[in-house]
């Protein structure tokens, strides 16, 4: 049986910036794989490089040096057109702000990532209802962002994220702004995304009980370095 | 990104901060309100002129008369050396040749002659002119007072304003009343034939007809180039045709003895579609073997005239636009650090900096088509307004109303794409800076 390719590949990943007379080493060196349909959880105190090394995961940053592999492209070495396509097919991004736009409504929020993939007007009705009943939502689907809960608004956010049926979820932490309850709820949620649709999922966090719950693998992080990667120990939640 | 969605975000964000934007559209509408009221004007001038001009006959008419004409002013005429044959003299058969020529709208002789006019008993000298049928739909006598006449043969009479004026003090009151014309007739004398026209010579015999006075009008419209005056009193062409008058040439032709044996005539305007014709017209009638005249030159003049005063008032009319650019640039920046972290979020998506490009151009361009639509309506109803007041002041001093702007469909377009490429270049610095925003940073900003 072939093996399957890793879903990412980092391989001495680092993102120095200057500040002023300073050179901040955000990331530095930092090789790791993700496996495909792999749970993992990026952990590390603020400032250590984890929320860095998951723009870079998205194409949202290039690495001063270094390559990411992923979808068979080293996104180094892609144009800021490829990386867009990239950004729009292979990943989703769900963010700790939720970052929906307060004046669409939950359909049009959905719908976004469809417009931008020039999908056909007529397939996207379906396609953003699939969405929406995935994260239990469809009730709300044309209320506006501030009529819902937080938790509501991050599922929604999910939902977005899956529309465009991408192969990485890269949460930044998504539970930042969630209570306990909800945030274990959200958790969920991704855990049972990964599984029904075989996804990869990159969640940055600082809450290590929740990460050691729901994720398959932990990779810590301080001051730009991977620090450890170990696999999780699965707590049963009392 | 699809036109569609794009336009649809575009007008959503613009919907978002609609008084910000209402008041930018407000002042791309000015501008462009000035601009077409500027060009409407000088539009309207132009057409004016134009029409004043074409009613005079002065652009669209060739006057064509023979090789061995009276009118060459005394300049040897050019002989034609290779044919040593005589000139052809201007008769029936040449001007149906000439309405043959194309782009031809008509061709008629010129019949003017001085002669005396009684009217009360009172003799008056003027030149009498013969006018066609044609003459009644040109526009040349658009706001006489009075009728055309009734007939192509009638034996009626126009007046022009400044001889009514010396025959009544009261020149409205003369419509209807009759003047007796004196002229000198043609007559063939004794031995030479029916035909008082050709060969053998002829007697001048003294004639009276009376005419009725059926209209005033107020500028001499066949005052064409080629006249022997100013014609103060016009009668139907066919009618003075008819009174065989004699005229200048008569003298001339006996003299040289080159009177043919057919009708002919001392000239023949020819009227061509349009001015633009008439240099084609005029070389063809040349090359006939005719003397050909025509105003052309000073019909490009006007052209070149009116051209420059356009562009002076589309100049003006661009400054109000102009400010109202900086006005569209002022709004699409600050709706880019108001959308920062949205534009964040659609790059996050997987927009490509060229949507977030488009996204910014179309909302700026849908501002200018906008506004060009609303300004089109102001500057259409501003020069309406200018040409109103300008009718109303005419009126106190008892002139005519004139159309002083005119907004042709070109105009209309022209604007239309003209504020939204404004609009356009406008947009083109802040399109550029939303594109080139770092996702990262956008992500970040609160």
């Amino acid at each position: 049986m072939p093996e399957t390719p890793p879903a990412v590949q980092l391989q001495n990943i680092s993102r120095h910036y200057q500040m002023g007379q300073t050179r901040v080493r955000a990331v530095d060196d930092v090789s790791l794989t993700v496996g495909s349909g792999e749970f993992l959880a990026l952990l590390g105190s603020s400032g250590s490089g984890k929320s860095t090394l998951l723009n870079l995961m998205a194409g949202l940053d290039r690495p001063t040096s270094g390559s990411i592999v992923a979808d068979g492209a080293n996104l180094a070495q892609l144009s800021s057109l490829e990386l867009a396509r990239y950004r729009r097919n292979t990943v989703g991004m769900i963010f700790q702000s939720f970052n929906l736009l307060p004046r669409m409504t939950l359909e049009e929020n959905v719908e976004l990532p469809l417009r931008l993939a020039e999908v056909d007007r007529s397939e996207r009705p379906a396609r953003v209802r699939e969405a929406l009943e995935r994260v239990r939502l469809t009730h709300r689907i044309g209320h506006r962002p501030s009529e819902l809960s937080g938790g509501e608004q991050q599922r929604v956010a999910i939902a977005r994220a899956l529309v465009n049926r991408p192969r990485i979820l890269l949460a930044d932490e998504p539970t930042g702004n969630l209570d306990s309850t909800t945030g274990e709820t959200i958790l969920n949620l991704l855990r049972e995304v990964q599984s029904h649709l075989g996804m990869t999922i990159v969640m940055v966090t600082h809450e290590r009980f929740l990460a050691e719950r729901f994720a398959d693998r932990l990779a810590t992080m301080g001051d730009g370095k991977l620090l450890s990667t170990s696999s999780a120990p699965k707590v049963v939640a009392q | 990104m699809k036109a569609r969605d794009l336009t649809d975000l575009a007008i959503r964000n613009l919907r978002e901060a609609i008084l910000r934007n209402a008041l930018t559209t407000l002042g791309v509408a000015v501008g462009v309100a000035s601009l077409v009221a500027m060009l409407s004007l000088g539009v309207g001038l132009q057409q004016l002129a134009s029409k004043r001009l074409s009613q005079s006959g002065l652009f669209d008419t060739i006057f064509v008369t023979p090789k061995n004409s009276f009118r060459g002013m005394g300049r040897p005429q050019p002989r034609d050396v290779e044919s040593d044959k005589p000139p052809r003299p201007l008769d029936e058969d040449v001007r149906r040749e000439f309405e043959k020529l194309p782009n031809v709208i008509e061709v008629y002789p010129q019949i003017r002659f001085f002669t005396e006019v009684r009217f009360d008993n009172k003799p008056y000298s003027t030149v009498v002119a013969g006018m066609p049928e044609s003459s009644r739909n040109s526009g040349a006598f658009d706001g006489m007072q009075g009728n055309f006449f009734s007939s192509p043969s009638a034996n009626e009479a126009i007046l022009q304003m400044e001889f009514a004026k010396d025959l009544s003090d009261q020149p409205p009151s003369l419509v209807g009343r009759d003047v007796v014309l004196r002229y000198a007739e043609r007559q063939a004398s004794a031995g030479a034939g029916a035909d008082p026209f050709s060969g053998g010579g002829f007697s001048v015999v003294p004639k009276e007809l009376k005419l009725k006075i059926i209209g005033i009008v107020e500028t001499e419209p066949a005052a064409g180039y080629g006249g022997y005056g100013n014609a103060r009193l016009l009668i139907p062409l066919q009618t003075a045709t008819t009174l065989r008058a004699a005229q200048v040439n008569d003298l001339r032709d006996i003299v040289r003895g080159d009177s043919s044996d057919k009708l002919s005539y001392s000239s023949l305007s020819v009227r061509a579609k349009s001015p633009s014709q008439v240099e084609a017209l005029e070389a063809s009638i040349k090359k006939m073997g005719f003397n050909a005249f025509s105003l052309l030159d000073a019909s490009k003049s006007l052209r070149t005239f009116f051209s420059v005063f356009d562009l002076l008032l589309g100049i003006f009319g661009s400054l109000a636009l102009a400010v109202a650019t900086l006005g569209i640039i002022n709004t699409l920046v600050m709706a880019i650090l108001e959308r920062r972290r949205e534009i964040g979020v659609l790059k996050a998506l997987g927009a490509a900096d060229s949507d977030v490009q488009q996204l910014f151009f179309v909302e700026a361009g849908v501002m200018g088509l906008l506004g060009g639509v609303f300004g089109v309506t102001f500057g259409w109803l501003l020069g309406r307004a200018i040409t109103f007041g300008t009718n109303v002041y005419l009126k106190r001093q008892s002139l005519n109303p004139i159309d002083l702007s005119s907004v042709p469909w070109w105009l209309v377009i022209t604007a239309l794409i003209f504020a939204v490429l404004v609009s356009l270049g406008a947009g083109l610095y802040p399109a550029s800076r939303a594109a080139k925003l770092n996702p990262v940073d956008a992500l970040r900003y609160e």
